[in-house]
């Protein structure tokens, strides 16, 4: 080969190329910046009304019986329970039916029964939580609660829990799945290989190496657990307002149903001045909580990444 | 010697526990006994016919097949006990998946159909009844990438005695096993921490040390030390040396030098590519090594080594 002397020029590149590839980058640059346009935009009313809020009311009124704000009573802990007795019972739900699925897709399940219950879990992730919240009103409470609970109400946080459970069961399924699989087969192969049976290799070995990724999931769960509305403002009941309760058999109100039925105007915003901006407060605290679970989400995922 | 084979017979279809205890007693006390045996094992394995070490492992006519494709074909080949029998030949011809026959590791493969014997002491392991987990605590595997767990070193040699129901001290175990493995002295401040701290050969001899934390009758090693550089295979060379005393070791390797200075005996595989262009995988030529790499029977065997010899 003869070589052949080099110019600046010939290494400078195209400079066509070099302007599509600003463009490109610019383009990805506003959606980028869109986005978080749009979330600050989204933080600064929901920030600016809530401080209206929280500057007009008066102190004891966020502490008292129960959420009715048309009459004035803005008492947060009954929205913040209903929405962890809710979300608890969900989870009591998800867990394990979740977490059974994944281990039985990732581990147990044949390719054959794999291929077609993958995609049913992922249907059923697709079901709308109104149908949901329907089933949970029409099945779940009259043929569950009440058969089991025969004093209880047709409308309990027991139902809508119990609902929610099965609109994110599918998505600890799936998530976990992922993590499990994830894990290299040579782990698996290292725990045959020592005389270990199916069982105690996923207990033992994909379990432990895959943990991140299922927390990950659990945590995912648990902020669509908190953030799901349908499902609670239809079976939860308590639409105009709620007594503070820890009784699941009781109807109750979470954060996100509070909103709802404020911003419908189920519950009758005009009869007080403040319900409206309460709305705001409460949005925020939603908002806020999401984040925290949100960041911590990340991460345990980021941890993940670094386990083998 | 003759005592552990009896041990093994007597149990394969009796309950784990009694079989796990044997199993752990008889090692202990065999660490002192066999390391006066180990001069003379090396030294029968060199020729006297009446000297041999006694079959541990018999495959007859071993075909394997994943789905319709026919991997390996008709191999028939003895294992000698405490010898080590390296498996060398091209790439594709079947070398890891009859190594991996040997502990029914190819079970895990959903494809993977073996027919044939394959006996352990006299004891078909594709037999009906035959638990694989019982066999592959028996035949330990190291393989080609250290696997080790994610978890600590500790946790990881104690695993399978663990798993097993080891009702003895686990940390002198752990002690012992890595010791075994020559890797005690560079790990004993920092059992706790992560395997994956270990580099690349000390990942290999940890896997090595669980292998043989639960006192394994046979270890199967698939090219154990090709992702290693040359002094750590040289480790791991002079390891597999010393572990002869115990144990019986199958080693799958590319390297020739490696089956020339490590082994006993060497089981020489090549394919066959069929007329539908399938390849298949069958055994050669199979003799000492001394006489496989200087005097090989075949023209193929001799084409290989010094092919590859340049
Ligand atoms: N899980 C599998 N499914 C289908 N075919 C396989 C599988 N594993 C191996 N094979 C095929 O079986 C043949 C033998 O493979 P094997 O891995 O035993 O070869 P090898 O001699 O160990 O090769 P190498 O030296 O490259 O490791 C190859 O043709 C390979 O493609
Ligand atoms: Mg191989």
């Amino acid at each position: 080969m003869t070589t052949q002397p080099i110019t600046a020029q010939e290494l400078a590149g195209d400079p066509k190329r070099r302007r599509k590839e600003t463009r490109v980058k610019a383009v990805f640059m506003v959606a980028g910046f869109t986005s978080i346009a749009i979330s600050i935009a989204i933080i600064v009313s929901l920030a600016g009304e809530a401080w209206n809020f929280i500057s007009q009311v008066e102190l004891s009124a966020l502490w008292t019986l129960g959420w009715f704000p048309r009459r004035g009573l803005y008492d947060i802990p009954t929205l913040v329970i209903a929405t962890t007795i809710i979300s608890i019972i969900a989870m009591i739900v998800a867990i394990p039916l979740g977490l059974g699925a994944a281990a039985y897709l990732a581990e147990y399940a044949t390719p054959r029964a794999r291929k077609w219950l993958k995609p049913t879990i992922e249907v059923l992730a697709g079901i709308p939580s109104v149908v949901l919240g329907f089933w949970a009103l029409t099945f779940i409470s009259p043929e569950i609660v009440q058969r089991i609970f025969t004093s209880s109400k047709p409308f309990t946080m027991l139902a809508a829990g119990l609902g929610v459970g099965v609109l994110i069961t599918p998505l600890v399924a799936t998530v976990s799945e992922d993590a499990m699989r994830a894990v290299p087969l040579s782990l698996r192969e290292a725990s045959y290989g020592l005389g270990a049976n199916k069982a105690t290799t996923v207990r033992k070995v994909v379990f432990p190496a895959a943990i991140s990724g299922i927390v990950a999931s659990l945590i995912l769960a648990l902020s669509r657990a908190i953030g799901e509305t349908m499902i609670v403002f239809m079976a939860a009941g308590a639409v105009g307002g709620a007594i503070r309760t820890w009784n699941p058999l009781e109807p109750g109100q979470t954060m996100t149903a509070a909103i709802a039925s404020l911003a419908t105007g189920s519950d009758q915003v005009a009869g007080e001045g403040l319900a409206f901006q309460s709305l705001f407060f409460v949005g925020l605290l939603l908002f806020l909580l999401t984040l925290a679970l949100n960041s911590i989400s990340n991460r345990v995922v980021r941890k993940y990444r670094e386990t083998y | 010697m003759t005592d552990r084979i009896e041990t093994h017979l007597g149990t394969t279809e009796e309950g784990q526990m009694a079989q796990e205890q044997a199993n752990t007693s008889t090692t202990a006390s065999d660490v002192a006994a066999t390391s006066a045996e180990d001069s003379d094992a090396v030294r029968t394995s060199g020729g006297d016919p009446d000297d041999l070490n006694p079959v541990i492992i018999e495959l007859e006519n071993v075909n394997v097949y994943y789905d319709d494709f026919h991997a390996v074909s008709d191999v028939s080949l003895p294992i000698r006990e405490r010898e080590i029998t390296a498996f060398i030949g091209p790439s594709g011809c079947g070398k890891s998946t009859v190594l991996r026959c040997l502990n029914r590791m190819n079970d895990l493969i959903e494809s993977a159909r073996v027919e044939g014997g394959v006996n352990y002491h006299g004891v078909d392991l594709y037999g009906p009844n035959i638990d694989p987990v019982e066999v592959r605590r028996r035949i330990g595997m190291v393989f080609q990438k250290p696997n080790p767990f994610p978890k600590s070193i500790y946790d990881n040699v104690a695993f399978g005695p663990k798993i097993a129901g080891y009702k003895g001290n686990m940390d002198d175990l752990v002690e012992q096993s890595l010791d075994r493995a020559a890797l005690w002295d560079e790990v004993k401040d920092k059992l706790d921490e992560s395997a994956y701290a270990l580099s690349g050969g000390q990942q290999q001899r940890l896997c090595i040390a669980r292998a043989i934390a639960t006192s394994p009758d046979v270890v199967l090693m698939d090219e154990p030390a090709s992702a290693l550089d040359p002094i750590a295979t040289l480790r791991i060379e002079e390891l597999m040396y010393e572990l002869k005393a115990e144990y019986t070791i199958i080693i799958v390797t590319h390297n020739m030098q490696q089956a020339g200075r490590v082994s006993d005996r060497t089981a020489f595989f090549s394919v066959d590519i069929q007329d539908d262009g399938e390849r298949t995988g069958r055994l050669v030529e199979f003799s000492e090594t001394a006489t496989l790499f200087t005097t090989p029977e075949k023209q193929e065997t001799e084409d290989y080594i010094t092919g590859r010899f340049g």
